[in-house]
């Protein structure tokens, strides 16, 4: 991976994060509403509205107001959350973490679920597994993950009494000391398992509704390009020199058939953090799309502003770091973009 | 049209009312082997039996539903949380609305919000694509380009649920909140086309023989872009339903007591496990035209990458 080439990429991202909050802070502008009353309640007394418009610079010109906001913004000063009352930089420090423990759970049960359906699907072409995937893929594909979320909440939860229906721990349990805020995780770190099984079974069908359409899409890219990779000459050729069938499939398929698999990644992740705004809703789950839910629902400009602009720089390292996996993959991508474009 | 039939035409120094005819001609019969083709493949028959299912229900609502009367302000508390039974197949909600009929009626809102926002998102990004595509490098290609790169940044649902979030809550706002989403993919989509296709030899052409930008990007271009935008089209109709549902389950789209089917499922919700079917019934109703216009969608994509090949 060359450098020129992580470098401009990370000049591009600055830029579109820059454009990203103009739009964020003038979105949050045409807001219907004195911002100020918002603020300070209906009933403040006049002189209180007046040295918050002062305060909050709204007598300045639209672009000095943008300059303010842009320099709190990247000092991590987002004011203060009209929810919570308390910092909005606070807010998202404390349900950042729970929000990012789903996205790892839900991106290694649909990374390794989609890997082995695919391939699975590949290996037995036409045949009776390979239907039945190819149909179960189609159908999640298509399934919005609230929709998942009910059914397993009905069937996991209520029906079979297996798992938990919401929240993160159970009533009783204390949460392990805060490193890494990732409950699974600090549980482990302390060596208490009780906690951590408790918490690991409460993460498991958030987990997975976030997870199914992304991977029943991309077990449908794997499939599909393993399919065609497989009438290839190379593949042709091992087989003729005897290289065992799945050897076959290891060593000179895989490879180059994850390359759009692994494209499409940054694309499902940007729709499940978008999902997961309804799923952490569902069930109850405090991660920080919950905490952006419930800002948009009381119409909590800072919250929502800065919970756009944290997805916005999520998606973005997303995308970079998916770049360089398939870079890793394709020498053919990796070569291009080391000469410079 | 086939090649052979142009160099049968040229030979033969036809009038041109019987090569208009001829033309007609040729046209219908490559249609029927497209609908031939997209017939044999039993999964796109399906989904556009589905899609045209859905409309007829929508479109005919008051007509199919049993109860058209439970759309409006209504309430029956002797029949209120009744399982589904002959007289109600799925069930009725907790004041007594029979779910079916509701559901019959929340495809118009869902039909709607994929049929308005898709009318404004595919000319604007089409549009907005062309001019990028075919002024590539000038500011132009740039403005466009990057104002297209933010709107991408943030996921869709995000944007749309934030934006639908500080307006008023009614169906207008979020199709306008799913509309300023939208966009930036037909921009995406048609700009790769046109940058592609400039510099061909019938482009080149147009422009030597003294044609107007006008007919360059529509008369030129444009008809290259038609059959991956339908395809898109097709595809996006199920994403914006989606998109929709998941605007209204949240209580930020279509407002209660008129029946979308994510307000259904969101206030089912609250009844689940013992009344189940208020809230899986229309969950699975949005399931079955998003099902519906995706499996049309892939059978347009299947035939129109046959008719390239």
């Amino acid at each position: 991976m060359s450098v020129i080439f992580l470098a401009k990429r990370l000049v591009h991202s600055v830029f579109v994060l820059l454009g990203l909050s103009i739009v964020i802070f003038l979105i949050a502008r045409i807001v219907p509403g004195d911002p100020v009353r918002l603020a300070v309640g209906a009933r403040a007394p006049q002189w209180v509205v007046d040295n918050m418009r002062e305060h909050m610079h709204l007598n300045e010109p639209l672009h000095i107001q943008y300059g303010y906001w842009l320099r709190d913004a990247l000092q991590g000063d987002f004011g203060i959350s009209l929810v919570t009352r308390r910092g909005v930089a606070k807010d998202i420090r404390e349900f950042l973490p729970a929000t990012f423990e789903l996205a790892l759970y839900s991106l290694f049960i649909s990374v390794t679920g989609a890997l082995s359906f695919g391939i699975i699907s590949a290996r037995y072409k036409d045949r009776w597994a390979d239907n039945v995937i190819r149909i179960f893929s189609y159908l999640g594909v298509v399934t919005p993950s609230f929709v998942f979320a009910i059914i397993f909440l009905l069937i996991f939860a209520f029906v079979l009494d297996w798992l938990p229906a919401i929240g993160r721990l159970s009533n009783g349990l204390t949460l392990p000391p805060r490193v890494t805020g990732m409950v699974t995780i600090d549980a482990l770190l302390i060596g208490d398992f009780n906690v951590f099984w408790d918490a690991f079974k409460h993460i498991i069908m958030p987990a997975l509704s976030l997870a199914m359409g992304s991977m029943a899409q991309e077990a449908r890219i794997t499939r599909a390009s393993m399919a065609d990779n497989l009438t290839k000459d190379y593949i042709a050729s091992a087989r003729a020199l005897g290289v065992s069938e799945s050897l076959v499939m290891r060593r000179f398929l895989l490879k180059p058939s994850l390359i759009p698999t692994v494209s499409i990644l940054g694309l499902d992740f940007a729709a499940g953090m978008g999902n997961a705004f309804l799923v952490e809703l569902i069930f109850n789950w405090p991660g920080l799309s919950r905490y952006g839910m419930n800002a948009m629902l009381s119409k909590d400009l800072n919250a929502i502003s800065a919970v756009i602009l944290t997805f916005g720089v999520v998606f973005v390292v997303v995308n970079i770091c998916v770049d360089i996996v398939v870079g890793q993959l394709d020498p053919r991508i990796r070569l291009s973009t080391a000469k410079g474009d | 049209m086939s090649i052979s039939s142009q160099s049968d035409l040229v030979s033969a120094e036809i009038s041109p009312h019987e090569f208009s005819q001829l033309w007609r001609a040729s046209r219908r019969e490559s249609l029927g082997r497209a609908w031939y083709k997209f017939s044999r493949n039993p999964l796109s028959l399906i989904g556009a039996g589905t899609v045209l299912f859905v409309i007829i229900l929508a479109v005919f609502a008051p007509y199919i539903a049993p109860y058209p009367e439970h759309v409006k302000p209504f309430t029956d508390f002797a029949n209120a949380s009744n399982p589904p039974s002959s007289s109600h197949w799925f069930g009725t909600d907790e004041i007594g609305r029979d779910i079916l009929s509701r559901i019959i009626f929340g495809y118009r809102f869902s039909l709607t919000m994929g049929l308005v926002v898709l009318s404004i998102v595919v000319p604007v990004g089409v549009f907005l694509g062309l001019v990028a595509g075919y002024f590539q490098h000038t500011w132009f290609d740039t403005i466009i380009m990057r104002i297209t790169d933010i709107f991408l940044a943030v996921p869709p649902l995000i944007l749309a649920l934030s934006v639908a979030s500080i307006l008023e809550r009614n169906l207008l706002n979020s199709m306008l909140a799913v509309c300023l989403t939208w966009w930036p993919w037909y921009t995406r989509l048609v700009y790769g086309i046109t940058t592609g296709l400039r510099n061909e030899f019938f482009v080149t052409s147009a422009e030597i023989t003294g044609a107007s930008k006008f007919h360059i990007l529509f008369r030129e271009i444009l008809p290259n872009c038609i059959s991956p935008v339908f395809t898109k089209m097709s595809l996006d109709m199920g994403w914006v339903i989606i998109i929709g549902a998941s605007l209204s389950f949240v209580g930020l789209g279509v407002q209660p007591p008129n029946p979308d089917l994510g307000t259904m499922v969101a206030a089912g919700r609250r009844y689940l496990p013992d009344e189940w079917w208020m809230s899986v019934f229309p969950a699975l109703a949005i399931v079955l035209v998003v099902l519906g216009f995706n499996l049309f969608g892939d059978g347009l994509r299947d035939l129109f990458a046959a008719e390239n090949s």
